[in-house]
């Protein structure tokens, strides 16, 4: 028996023994079921399968990994809380310490109207008609191994309504904490926004992990915009350097939608990551921004998918990566317009940047057009830094080391200069610019 | 100050210097004038620092010091400034921090204490007035969609506001409309100083009639091939390069 194979029959064993499964309304079980089911047939993916061809799961599959058992609010996750400040802990958020919802530090009062942020679990409890309009509707569980094992465990995570026309000010922070435990633990956030006709909110998914940590984060987000809502979505993940982090965020777009998605991948030993958008009505705007960055041995893939269903729709779409050390990046962006959306306009861009001769990236853009009155463009490249701009800024004094990084940071910043809220633009600035310090303050002990 | 010997150097295999002698002191302006590709920039990069040349002979001394020892950063903080002829573009870093990290890495170099934000806004301010620069110009990235003549002033901004012993001025003037030359030969002289040496590279006589030099040097094909006075200069303009090339490709080669 093959270890991918023994390693499935570790989940599935899991699922059988699962004492909770029966949490949440009766149509959540049969989802669940299904799932499960599919992941039987589907196994993890293999480099042999065209969507996993760059990424090699096996690192995740060495460890037992299981779910933590709940202490949500011990003294360890509120020093990992206060830790995370560095991230800024907005008024609206929900906090979650490896896996369990932790009502005390959350908040959500501040919310009002009929918005709702609950836990997932609290959800089900309520069980409002539009969890079960929207929930595992969209991401695909059929033939996503890690979406599937997902759906059949998902018990917690965040969910977020926002009403009709209802607009919410400030951002929304779902954040996933993940604290030192000696076994090796597993959790399966699965995250709901919808957003209704005409509302509007800005929504921050951060995932953080305390160094060293072990453990496995098999995330799922599903977004649901309604005509004309305007849904700001930003994902940030710094987890452990000895972690994975497997998840997928999927948007459901309807007319005249604005879905703006920036994703910053800072940590994890692998982090694979999808960002899939649908847009079924017309005139739709979507906006796909990403950073990459990674170093030593890290593994950090990026795929998207933009499907363009229906006329008029635009999408933009820029993903960067930094590569360094002897780093992995993988960037995947397919556009898919469909035959049924003339008119649309896309433009898709990669740009990469090696900052050592050992790390490596794969960039696959790709267009599939089914119309032909459309305007489209995709481009990747991979460069290093400008060796004219090295010199110049040398040139007036500045050191090897701050020269690099000055550049490396310009590079990164038209991604962070792209972000609307000021107070999520400053902060994820600074953990980039905090990331890049380390990063050569490594480099130089090392050399 | 600045002493250059038999300096030979070469790039992707291809030699541009080939034996440069050339001794600078303290308080002098030279010029260095010659027809294109002669290796004026090649010199002006060589003596910055620059990785992509070679150098395959001969040496520069500088106060006292081997020059080609140093990295660019450390001949910069020694007092060392080059004016680019084709000055970078660099999206995403803003002048104001670079121009900041840059003064403050002299300074510090230097034993002074680091200037912290209102002293450096100070120190710009009165400087940005020598070339006419527009303050908005701090707030863009380092030359980022600049015109030509934004980027040579910037060039002689930075130079006043570095504050360097040795200043190497590769073309400043090209590309300058007659005001645009006035705003930045002003600047230029402004900087003239007893402690202040300048090499100012040029393809024209036109500038020199604004900044005077004390001596005039003429590079062709990897050599300096004749000096003199400021007349020289003049004489140049009158007769053209040929003038040159002709006495050079008669006469036996002096120094191969
Ligand atoms: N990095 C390089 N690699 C190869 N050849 C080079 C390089 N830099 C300069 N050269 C060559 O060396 C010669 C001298 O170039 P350089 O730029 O020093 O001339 P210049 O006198 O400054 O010319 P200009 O008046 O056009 O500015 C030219 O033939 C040029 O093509
Ligand atoms: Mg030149």
């Amino acid at each position: 028996m093959n270890q991918a194979l023994a390693e499935k029959d570790h989940y599935l064993s899991i699922f059988e023994r699962c004492d909770q499964r029966g949490a949440g309304p009766a149509w959540v079980q049969p989802l669940r079921q299904d799932a499960i089911s599919r992941f039987a047939v589907l196994g993890f993916p293999t480099t042999k399968d065209e969507e996993w061809k760059y990424t090699n799961v096996s690192p995740i599959l060495q460890f037992p990994f299981r779910p933590a058992p709940p202490e949500t609010e011990g003294s360890a996750a509120i020093a990992a809380v206060e830790r995370a400040t560095a991230i800024g802990l907005p008024l609206h958020r929900l906090v979650f310490v490896n896996g369990h919802y932790a009502p005390r530090l959350s908040s959500v009062q501040g919310l009002r109207g009929r918005v709702r942020a609950s836990s997932l679990r609290d959800a089900f409890a309520e069980a409002p008609d539009s969890l079960k309009a929207h929930l595992a509707r969209y991401a695909d569980h059929k033939t996503h191994a890690f979406v599937a094992l997902n759906t059949a465990f998902m018990e917690e995570g965040a969910y977020l309504y926002v009403p009709k026309g209802a607009i919410v000010e400030e951002p929304v922070l779902f954040l996933f904490l993940s604290i030192g435990s000696a076994a090796a633990a597993v959790s399966y956030p699965r995250n709901l926004i919808v957003a209704g006709q005409g509302s509007q909110v800005t929504v921050v998914e951060a995932y953080l992990g305390s160094p060293g940590a072990v453990y496995l984060t098999n995330g799922v987000t599903e977004i649901a915009a309604g005509e004309d809502a305007v849904v700001d979505h930003y994902k940030l993940v710094e987890e452990s350097d000895a972690a994975f982090h497997v998840a997928t965020q999927q948007a459901r777009l309807e007319r005249s939608a604005n879905f703006v998605s920036h994703l910053i991948l800072l940590g994890g030993a692998l982090v694979r990551n999808d960002v899939n958008a649908v847009l079924e009505g017309e005139g739709i705007e979507c906006t796909l921004n990403g950073l990459f960055m990674a170093t030593d041995r890290q593994h950090v893939d990026s795929h998207t998918r933009i499907d363009h269903v229906r006329p008029h729709g635009c999408s933009r779409e820029l993903y960067k990566g930094i590569l360094s050390g002897g780093a992995r990046g993988v960037f995947n962006g397919k556009i898919y317009v469909h035959k049924s959306a003339p008119k649309t306009d896309a433009k898709q861009t990669n740009k990469n940047l090696l900052l050592s001769e050992e790390a490596l990236v794969d960039t696959k853009p790709q267009l599939e057009i089914y119309n032909n009155d459309v305007k489209c463009t995709h481009g990747s490249t991979i460069g290093q830094l400008d060796q004219d701009a090295l010199f110049y800024l040398r040139a007036r004094g500045i050191g090897l080391a701050e020269a690099r990084n000055l550049l490396t940071y310009a590079f990164a910043s038209e991604i962070i200069r792209g972000i609307k809220v000021a107070s999520i633009r400053d902060q994820l600035d600074r953990m980039v610019r905090t990331r890049l310090e380390n990063q050569f303050r490594a480099k130089e002990r090392g050399s | 100050m600045l002493e250059i010997k038999n300096l030979h150097a070469s790039a992707a295999k291809k030699s541009i210097l080939r034996g440069i002698n050339l001794s600078v002191r303290v308080g002098e302006v030279h010029a260095v004038m010659g027809p294109n590709g002669s290796g004026k920039s090649t010199l002006a990069h060589v003596l910055s620092g620059r990785e992509t040349y070679q150098v395959t002979a001969g040496e520069v001394i500088y106060e006292g010091k081997n020059l080609l020892e140093m990295s660019p950063e450390e001949r910069a903080r020694e007092g060392i400034f080059l004016a680019f002829q084709y000055p970078v573009e660099i999206p995403g870093v803003s002048t104001t921090y670079f121009l900041k990290a840059a003064v403050n890495a002299v300074r510090k170099h230097r034993g002074l204490e680091e200037l912290d934000a209102m002293d450096f806004l100070a120190l710009v301010k009165e400087k940005m007035k020598w070339v006419e620069m527009e303050q908005e110009l701090l707030n863009r990235s380092i030359n980022d969609g600049f015109s030509g003549g934004e980027k040579k002033r910037n060039e002689v901004f930075q130079m006043a506001v570095l504050d360097p012993k040795l200043a190497i001025l590769d073309e400043t003037d090209s590309g300058l409309d007659i005001d645009a030359l006035k705003i930045v030969a002003q600047g230029v002289n402004a900087l003239r100083s007893e402690e202040r040496a300048m090499i100012v590279i040029t393809h024209y006589q036109r500038l020199l009639n604004y900044i005077v030099p004390d001596f005039v040097h003429v590079l062709y094909d990897g050599r300096i091939v004749k000096s003199g006075g400021k007349e020289l200069a003049e004489e140049l303009e009158a007769r053209g390069y040929d003038w040159v090339k002709e006495g050079v490709e008669a006469a036996p080669q002096a120094n191969a």
